[in-house]
């Protein structure tokens, strides 16, 4: 049997310098927010011929007033252009600005050829920035709706447990390892954002917010053998906590790396929109994983210590 | 469980598994040459970010208008009507009300050109007067476009000239347009009393008609609204002074309608376009096929993995995942839900925590078989004990996935609704297909030999 709780100092300070690093990052870097919320435009194209250097496309969109357009090279043609929010016109103007670079040289007897052009478009989203703010203000209220239903149901299924710990300490704990496991992304997306201008999208959300729900599900599977231990054997609170850890250890790690096979695929394979989705899964669940076999337990022990030095 | 239930429950298991497998599998079916009943065929609804499309959301103004729904409802019925035009399956017109804006939200799948569809969109009605072409080129034309029948896209463009066969076999176009209109009216005609719409155009326009019709004495002369033929009537003789009328099959709303729009050369209400979200049908199909990829990769290797680790228990939860998938492809084919790359994620974070209800009973029958339990004791402790968690767990990644599908965002939307039909799906999938499989095995010499279980 492996001894967890016993080296809770050790995943104390691991885990706050893991958070503390990431509270950081936050501050310093902030976050990258996506079009979806700042309003915005993507531009992606297809090269038919040989792609441009970054160089060269700035100077051709040099002619529009774009403000700051970042250029990602993608696939062995593509290019995806991130811009403010543009509109219809504006947008074709670009296309066919794009368009002309091969026309000219094919120029026949003075005739135009109209509609050859040198690029294909594959995508364009242009988002207002009113559209933006509201989902800004509903991606809040969403976190908030999710937070409080996932403590109300945990203190809801833990409500039979009074001893030695009540209900809403699991409760409380569980919380705490959701802001461990939700932090430590958040903050490798901090640090993604600024060297490699990952952004926050919908898609990121989404993952993160998944996440929360997954990870308290690992926390609540941890929980619900101590309640189950307590209940039929009792004994020392620290044995029961680390006897019903090591009983959940496999399903732990077996139910995270079979979730952490088919996000890697998407990851890997997936291709370009569900990529940050699932990364922000793979950070979530793996922080999850580790917070329910090393954390949650620990901490419940720490409380229950700090509970009984202080009753005497 | 006794041996009769078991048979039972597998037969209702394997039934549906065939049957499931029909729906997903049915073009595959087909093209083996088996013929199955028509039901079976229904395809599987592909949204705009994998087929290609766009999504369009306007804005209506609507400061100067006192009955907005009204208005709204007129401006989707006008919209509606032009993007029927797109000739694209099942465009969406809707409305919509957020934070006191009126907005239109339109989605066409498969569209090749959204500009082009923009641009229809935020037009005026578009008057149209043209004239019959030549027999030789009507007939040239009409060659071109039976050549090109049943033919695929590709093989079309190998074909000389193919972009004849677009073009109206019958009807070329002529200066004569909305441009030059002066004013629209509503009149009846005198015999039958059905409604007419009289046009009279600026000196311009009427120099152009009157050249027009005497090109034309004999001939008909058609009359287009939005790229729709509305009549053809022949000419008798040199119209001057820039009069002409259209007696289409109107109802008189429809003709007030229309003179109301061509008078005011405008939607009722003047619309914005505040987002776009335009996807190639390159992109689409890219985007359909990697995914599809990476969740095939993920779940061969969790079935590698389960048998491995768990070895006949294993087999048998791959089993049960895979009529599992099965059952979920066929349930998003029934109740036809649109998929979407999101929607294929969530689907496909599903599979591997599905497994999640498996390993939890496998995990608890294991330690019950450790404990030199007998194999049915241990069979049902193992369900018994691990109900609590597989409930707790699920529960709390489907209050997520409700809250989140309230969210409202198309990309939410379709990840949450998959997800939760998952979770639901793989409760079932291993409280009832796993346990089946497991009891089949119990009191059968299998269940002796402890490699295959521990």
């Amino acid at each position: 049997m492996i001894n967890f709780t016993k080296h809770r100092r050790i995943y104390f300070i691991f885990s706050g310098i893991l958070i503390l690093a990431s509270i950081v990052c936050l501050v310093v870097f902030g976050l990258n927010p996506g079009i979806d919320f700042t309003g915005g435009s993507i531009l992606e194209i297809e090269y038919k011929g040989e792609r441009p250097s970054n160089q060269e496309i700035t100077e051709q969109l040099s002619e529009f007033d774009l403000g700051t357009v970042y250029i990602q090279p993608t696939g062995e043609k593509g290019v995806i252009l991130r811009m403010k929010h543009i509109d219809e016109s504006v947008h074709q103007e670009i296309i066919q600005s794009f368009g002309q670079v091969e026309v000219e040289g094919l120029e026949v007897q003075g005739v135009e050829l109209v509609g050859i052009s040198s690029v294909e478009e594959r995508r364009f989203e242009s988002i207002g920035p009113v559209i933006g703010q509201e989902l800004k203000e509903k991606t809040k209220i969403v976190v908030a709706l999710v937070l409080l239903s996932i403590v109300i149901y945990i203190a809801l299924a833990f409500r039979k447990i009074q001893k030695p710990l009540k209900s809403w300490h699991y409760g409380i704990i569980s919380v705490l390892a959701l802001f461990h496991d939700i932090l430590i992304p958040l903050g490798i997306f901090a640090v993604l954002g600024r060297i490699y201008n990952v952004e926050i999208t919908i898609p990121v959300i989404t993952a993160l917010l998944a996440v929360l729900g997954y990870s308290v599900n690992n926390t609540v599977v941890v929980f619900d053998r101590i309640r189950e231990n307590l209940l039929k054997r009792g004994g020392l609170f620290e044995d029961v906590v680390d006897m019903s850890l090591n009983q959940t250890l496999t399903r732990q790690i077996n139910t995270s790396l079979t979730t952490l096979f088919v996000v890697a695929a998407i990851f890997f394979f997936g291709g370009e929109t569900l990529k940050y989705f699932a990364l922000a899964l793979i950070l979530g669940i793996a922080a999850g994983t580790y917070s329910s076999i090393f954390l949650a337990g620990s901490l419940l022990v720490l409380w229950f210590r700090w509970r009984e030095r202080r009753a005497g | 469980m006794s041996r009769k239930r078991v048979y039972i429950y597998l037969g209702i298991i394997i039934i549906l598994a065939v049957v499931s497998a029909g729906f997903v599998f049915s073009q595959e079916i087909e093209k083996i040459g088996l013929n199955l009943p028509d039901f079976f065929n229904i395809p599987f609804k592909l949204g705009l970010d994998l087929q290609g499309g766009t999504h369009l959301v306007y804005e209506a103004d609507l400061s100067e208008i006192e009955d907005h729904s009204s208005a709204m409802a007129g401006l989707r019925d006008i919209i509606e009507r032009r993007v029927n035009l797109f000739g694209v399956s099942e465009p969406i017109v809707q409305t919509q009300e957020a934070a006191g804006q009126h907005r239109l939200v339109v989605e066409l799948a498969g569209i090749k050109d959204p500009n082009e569809a923009i641009k229809m969109i935020g037009q005026t009605p578009f008057l149209e007067f043209k004239e019959q072409k030549s027999e030789q080129e009507t007939q040239l034309i009409l060659d071109k476009q039976k050549e090109l029948e049943g033919k695929s896209m590709e093989e079309i463009e190998q074909i000389e000239n193919w972009m004849l066969a677009l073009e109206d076999p019958y009807f070329t176009s002529t200066a004569l347009t909305g441009k030059y209109l002066d004013k629209a009216e509503m009149g009846f005609e005198q015999n039958t009393q059905a409604p007419l719409i009289l046009l009279k155009f600026d000196d311009e326009g009427s120099d152009i008609f009157e050249d027009l019709t005497s090109r034309n004495i004999g001939k008909p002369i058609a009359i287009y609204i939005d790229n729709v033929l509305i009549s053809a009537p022949v000419v008798q003789d040199v119209i001057s002074g820039g009069d002409a009328q259209i007696s289409g099959q109107f109802t008189v709303s429809e003709a007030k309608e229309l003179v109301m729009n061509l008078n005011a050369g405008a939607l009722p209400v003047p619309i914005v376009l505040i987002s776009q979200q335009s996807v190639g049908p390159t992109l689409g199909k890219i985007s359909l096929e990697k995914s599809l990829y990476a969740g095939i990769l993920g779940f061969l290797v969790i079935i590698i993995f389960l048998i491995l680790f768990y070895r006949l228990p294993g087999v048998l939860a791959s089993l049960s995942l895979i009529i599992y998938i099965l059952f979920i492809l066929t349930i998003f084919k029934l109740i036809s839900v649109t998929l979407t790359l999101a929607g294929i994620g969530g689907f496909i974070l599903s599979i591997g925590m599905a497994v999640d209800a498996n390993v939890l009973i496998f995990s608890r029958m294991r330690e019950e078989l450790k404990e030199e339990k007998s194999f049915n004791v241990s069979l049902i402790e193992g369900f018994r004990r691990s109900w609590p968690s597989i409930r707790d767990g699920n529960i709390t990644t489907l209050i997520v996935a409700l809250i989140l599908f309230w969210f409202g965002t198309s990309f939410i939307e379709g990840f949450a609704f998959t997800l939760s039909i998952g979770i639901l799906l793989s409760i079932f999938s291993a409280l009832f297909i796993t346990k089946t499989f497991l009891w089949f095995f119990a009191g059968t010499k299998f269940e002796n030999i402890k490699w295959l279980w521990v």
